[in-house]
């Protein structure tokens, strides 16, 4: 197991490094921090800025000194706040992680159920209904659910959720006015429900799948032949093994939230990583995209390196390969 | 007579109610001899949903395509006096703040969001295809190369890196589809390779070895039109995807920019509307999204079971 761990961490450190590099790369030809000195009437202004900031060195230099000044927290600052990236992202990360965390936990239960529900039922009315369910929400784009539930939820005479006090930035997820307990759920209800939505349809079909596969297999017979009640077969022995599949999809899908949150975060103005990438790629926020890119990526191959370790740990056969 | 009831009666099989085995001979009179795209429409019919999306797809795009003569008004006729009203007679979908007529404007906007999701459907399918092809094809280092390429591609945030490639390479609809097939390419070429990389050590690709083909020929002529059926079911799912992502990006402002619409873009100039009484500006844009891209999600199943031989339909 610990040269399984050691083999797939060695193999994510050298990914991190060269996406990290190309994100830096990109970022760095698609901004120029000095744009707003171009207007500037001193002539030698852009190229002093240019020297300042390391610009004029080749590439590979600027990204080496760049990597030194990151490992160390010194994510530079924001070319339009002039606050430190490293508090921005970090508490944007936390904003972002509430929503995550709620809405993985819901759906993730949630799809369990139906997924069980589903194989157990398979073929049932139930079943033709969740499945018919989860189409649509396969279909359906995100940000139009979430406008909708607004629509419907939270305007006009049916304002269950007041969202006119949006949350603000240096509160966390409720606002000034009213009692903190009651702001928390009210400005994460409907944001949890659409990222429920947009990832609950997946999750359940996945969970159905490998339900229906583990029912069918020998062990499963065999459990039930040796007499058994269908509750302890379902859940001691079909229910533990349908499981690993499900768990290397929900962490490969955990880690693309961190920055694939961008609508939904926008349509609730939730102060996440989703809303700084959008105010930042606005104003042509360097050094904000740059730390941005490589987080979120880094939270990508945090999470494929969870799954991995976690289908290792879950499956002994997997180490071996 | 008896106590068993009458039914338990009926149940117990006899000489004269049990059926007959089917007669097995050589060759039946009326054995049809079946062709493998005959077998695969047969499957796909069998497939009601799929048959139905189809046919709604179908429409839906020639619809949108032929919305110059179709359309019950000119492309962005203004009523100003109008302004914005809900459904009705005259305008069936309602108009908008300028009195646009909501389904002229869905019809030339469902042009864009269609022809940006098949073109990048069809680059990303290509590319994804030859790279998936060679790296299968080609082990070693090759494969190595072009996985760990992919590798890198996916880890990046998708929308992400989008925004910022639109917003340094322009928003017009052709820099768009480049940029979404550049980034769309990678699931298609992994889904090729693990079918090559099964096939590829079949007899029928070692004949044709034997028999002097050249590697082209063998990938090419052997080798993918064997993988034809996840390659077009994955087509289909990209479609899906491409859309879906054309109408996001749209939607945050990074898609095509005005005059030029999509169904995404309406969606981004109904957002201020959600509350009010011009709602009815966000229902139908959407639902056009939701009503293609189940069709392709559903033509997409379609496919999947009429390339499975074993398919049970």
């Amino acid at each position: 197991m610990l040269t399984y761990v050691a083999r797939r961490l060695a193999y994510s450190i050298p990914v991190l490094l060269i996406a990290s590099f190309l994100l830096f790369a990109f970022v760095r030809v698609t901004f120029d921090p000095t744009a707003r000195l171009r207007a500037s009437r001193d002539p030698s202004a852009v190229a002093r800025e240019r020297t300042r900031l390391g610009l004029d060195k080749p590439i590979v230099v600027q990204y080496k000194d760049w990597l030194v000044k990151f490992v160390q927290g010194d994510w530079g600052e924001s070319s339009r706040s002039s606050e430190r990236v490293y508090p921005m992202i970090t508490r944007a990360l936390w904003n972002t992680f509430q929503l995550i965390f709620w809405g993985v936990l819901i759906s993730g239960l949630i799809a369990i159920g139906i997924g069980i529900f589903s194989a157990v039922r398979q073929y049932s009315v139930a079943d033709y209904a969740f499945t018919s369910a989860s189409f649509i929400g396969l279909a359906m784009p995100p940000f139009w659910f979430g406008l909708i539930a607004i629509q419907f939820l939270a305007a006009g005479p049916k304002n269950w959720f007041d969202l006119s006090q949006p949350p603000l930035f240096f509160v966390g997820l409720h606002s000034v006015a009213g009692s903190p307990i009651l702001d928390y759920p009210r400005h994460l209800v409907l944001p949890v429900l659409t990222l429920t939505v947009q990832i609950i349809a997946s999750w359940s079909r996945y969970e159905r799948a490998s339900m229906l596969d583990a029912i069918n297999a020998d062990y499963v017979r065999a459990a039930r032949a040796k007499g058994l009640s269908p509750r302890q077969v379902i859940f001691k022995h079909a229910f533990r093994n349908a499981l690993i599949p499900l768990v290397t999809v929900m962490a490969l899908d955990i880690g693309l939230l961190f920055g694939g949150l961008i609508v939904t975060e926008k349509i609730f103005s939730i102060p996440g990583m989703g809303q700084l990438f959008f105010d930042s790629l606005l104003q042509g926020d360097a050094n904000v995209l740059v730390a941005w890119t490589v987080v979120t990526a880094g939270f990508v191959i945090l999470f494929n390196l969870v799954a991995d370790i976690g289908y290792g740990a879950l499956d002994p056969r997997i180490r071996v390969a | 007579m008896s106590t068993l009831p009458n039914r338990e009666l009926l149940d117990v099989p006899t000489e004269e109610n049990q059926p007959l085995p089917p007669r097995r001979e050589f060759v039946d009179e009326d054995t049809v001899i079946r062709s493998q795209w005959r077998l695969f429409w047969r499957r796909f019919f069998r497939h009601r949903m799929a048959v139905i999306s189809t046919i709604v797809l179908i429409l839906i795009i020639f619809v949108c395509f032929n919305a110059s003569w179709l359309a019950p008004y000119p492309k962005n006729h203004q009523d100003l006096a109008l302004g914005a009203t809900g459904p009705s007679m005259q305008h069936w979908f309602g108009t908008d703040d300028l009195g646009r007529d909501q389904l002229t404007e869905m019809m030339y906007a469902g042009q864009i969001s269609l022809a940006i999701g098949l073109a990048v459907a069809v680059i990303s399918t290509v590319l994804g295809t030859l790279f998936g092809a060679l790296a299968g094809y080609f082990s070693e280092w090759t494969d190595q190369f072009l996985m760990r390429l992919t590798d890198l591609f996916l880890v990046v945030p998708a929308i992400a890196i989008l925004a910022i490639a639109i917003k340094k390479f322009g928003n017009s609809a052709a820099t768009i589809v480049l940029i979404l097939a550049g980034l769309g390419w990678m699931y298609i070429a992994r889904v090729v390779r693990s079918q090559i990389l099964s096939i590829k050590e079949k007899e029928f690709v070692e004949a044709a070895r034997a028999s002097g083909a050249s590697h082209k020929r063998i990938v090419v002529r052997h080798l993918i039109p064997n993988t034809i059926g996840p390659i077009l079911v994955n087509a289909t799912l990209a479609i899906a995807a491409a859309i879906i992502t054309e109408s996001t990006l749209s939607f945050l402002g990074f898609g095509v920019q005005p005059p030029t619409t999509s169904w995404g873009r309406m969606l981004s100039d109904a957002e201020g509307y959600v509350g009010t009484s011009k709602a009815h500006l966000l229902y139908f844009p959407g639902l056009a999204l939701l009503i293609v891209v189940l069709c392709v999600n559903f033509i997409g199943d379609g496919l999947r079971d009429a390339f499975d031989p074993q398919s049970v339909r």
